[in-house]
């Protein structure tokens, strides 16, 4: 009982961030129909970003702060530089821009900081929360942060006139522009949010798995599976299925005999594949129907 | 005048469908396109909004508008109600009135705008926190000439009104769009079907064939030319 209680903690906690990347996919999912399989790779720079300014000396909120505001920025420029020119393109050339940008980041990440590990420090601290060391200060912070960035994303939608601006342009672009909405600079609103959202979750996972250009490979896969089990519709869903897809891995890995630690990953594509079989939608997204 | 037209040609890739188009319509008229299926009617609207590719010119208040981007358009006072309503569907029906006053400074006005909105369509206060997409047809499109009235605009533009509406329905459509030009001064270019009703409302009436204006005349006249209405407008 103690080891599920405590695998489900821990699930709990790498779920919040497999819940942050959701949230960033699904971001950008809703604003140009597209996964962002360079997500991953945009956050693990901006956690070197962070890593560098405490490098140079910066406490840690500062370095956090400035990271989270020059990904923002970084997030809009690459909607503007590389993607508004082939908004209109097929899918194909959308996917190999993802990829160009992917492999861009990852290696110029590589070139500038080196491949060697590296650690990186949290604010909450590692001591055990409470005396059962059922879940320790890191982890709740992660879980914390999370559930505090989905309620901010919250009253941002719901409570102000931009993030209903958004929402409109997200869900109907040619009406949108009717009323008067920049539609682009809503959709590289949404990319410098995203980005925003990555650069959190980076710095958060960063403790755990240790900062080098691959770190967010993994991460990044597991926040597919979260999205596509929540729905890519639906951003509090897809937070839903980023905390689901950390306790069924972690369950999966201590409870299954023969998945243990080695193919943990697969379950993330087990999941991805048995929902696209079963509910294409997610458990919590829209289908889309279109009148003809 | 408000709005001028001259020279218009509109094309969808490589097809070409209005040919030196010419009207012209001033504040607070009322004025309608008719014509077939196909003769170009939607297509003058979504030239005016920058929706199609357009050669010739467009002027409002004397500033030449053509190629400008839908959301430039939009922001000198020019509300469309397009084909099929444009409604945001999962949104609420207050969020899709609030869209409508989107370029609008925030603040009290808009509020009570809604209230003045709601006392035109009582129906839509009712529904107010509902989605749009669970709403008849009919208050669909109560809901698209209130959202585009949010916008305080100095042009209306009316894509088929009538469009999939019971007749009663369509009949206090039209009272209530009577009432808000009179009341407003709004102007209004309404592209019809249903051409008897059109030629009640409107002044003036341009007919359409294949892209080209074929008439050019006072509603009152091409409603009774006999051999028009049953050529053309099928009464």
């Amino acid at each position: 009982m103690q080891l599920l209680l405590q695998e489900v903690m821990a699930g709990l906690a790498t779920g919040a961030i497999y819940a942050c990347m959701a949230l960033a996919v699904v971001m950008i999912y809703q604003a140009i129909d597209h996964l962002n399989f360079a997500q991953g790779e945009m956050a693990m720079f901006s956690t070197f970003i962070a890593w560098q300014l405490m490098a140079w000396g910066q406490p840690y909120w500062v370095a956090f702060v400035a990271s989270v505001i020059l990904s923002f920025i970084g997030g809009v420029l690459i909607e503007r530089v590389l993607f508004r020119p082939i908004h209109n393109a097929p899918v194909l050339s959308s996917l190999v821009a993802f990829i160009a940008l992917f492999s861009i980041l990852n290696s110029s990440a590589g070139y500038i900081w080196d491949y060697t590990i590296k650690t990186f420090p949290t604010p909450f601290g590692t001591k055990p929360l409470f005396g059962n060391g059922l879940i320790d200060a890191h982890e709740a912070g992660m879980i914390g942060v999370t559930l505090g960035l989905l309620g901010l994303l919250y009253l941002f939608f719901r409570g102000t006139r931009l993030g209903l601006a958004m929402r409109a342009a997200a869900a109907n672009p040619v009406s949108a522009r009717l009323v008067g909405i920049r539609v682009g600079w809503m959709t590289a609103l949404g990319w410098g949010m995203a980005a925003a959202i990555g650069a959190v979750a980076g710095m958060l996972i960063a403790p755990v798995v240790f900062l080098e250009p691959n770190m967010m490979l993994g991460v990044l896969l597991y926040g597919f599976a979260g999205a596509v089990l929540g729905g890519l519709t639906s951003p509090g869903g897809a937070v839903l299925g980023g905390f689901a897809v950390g306790i069924i891995e972690n369950l999966a890995g201590t409870f299954i005999p023969y998945v243990g630690r080695e193919l943990k990953l697969t379950i993330a594509l087990v999941l991805i594949v048995v929902v696209l079989m079963f509910r294409p939608s997610g458990l919590f997204g829209r289908s889309v129907v279109s009148r003809v | 005048m408000m709005l001028e037209v001259a020279g218009l040609d509109a094309f969808y890739g490589q097809n070409q469908a209005l040919y030196g188009v010419a009207f012209s319509l001033d504040d607070g008229h009322i004025r309608t396109l008719l014509g077939a299926n196909g003769a170009g009617k939607t297509t003058i609207l979504r030239a005016i909004c920058g929706m199609v590719r357009v050669a010739g010119d467009i002027s409002f208040d004397g500033k030449r508008i053509s190629g400008w981007a839908t959301e430039d358009v939009v922001r000198l006072g020019v509300a469309h109600v397009p084909e099929g309503r444009g409604t945001f569907l999962r949104l609420s029906v207050e969020e899709n009135l609030q869209l409508g006053a989107m370029t609008r400074k925030a603040g009290r006005k808009i509020a009570d705008d809604i209230e003045r909105i709601y006392v035109n369509f009582p129906r839509l206060k009712e529904r107010r926190t509902q989605q749009a997409g669970t709403l008849s047809g009919g208050e669909q499109q109560m809901l698209a000439v209130g959202r585009a009235l949010m916008l305080r605009p100095r042009l209306l533009l009316l894509d088929e009104p009538s469009f999939g509406l019971a007749p009663l329905i369509v009949e206090e459509l039209f009272a209530i769009l009577r009432r808000i030009n009179a009341e407003t001064g709004v102007a209004m270019l309404i592209v019809e079907q249903n051409a008897a009703l059109a030629l009640e409302l409107a002044e003036h009436a341009y007919l359409l064939e294949t892209g080209r204006v074929v008439m050019d005349a006072p509603a009152a006249i091409v409603g009774a030319d006999e051999s028009i209405r049953r050529s053309y407008l099928g009464y």
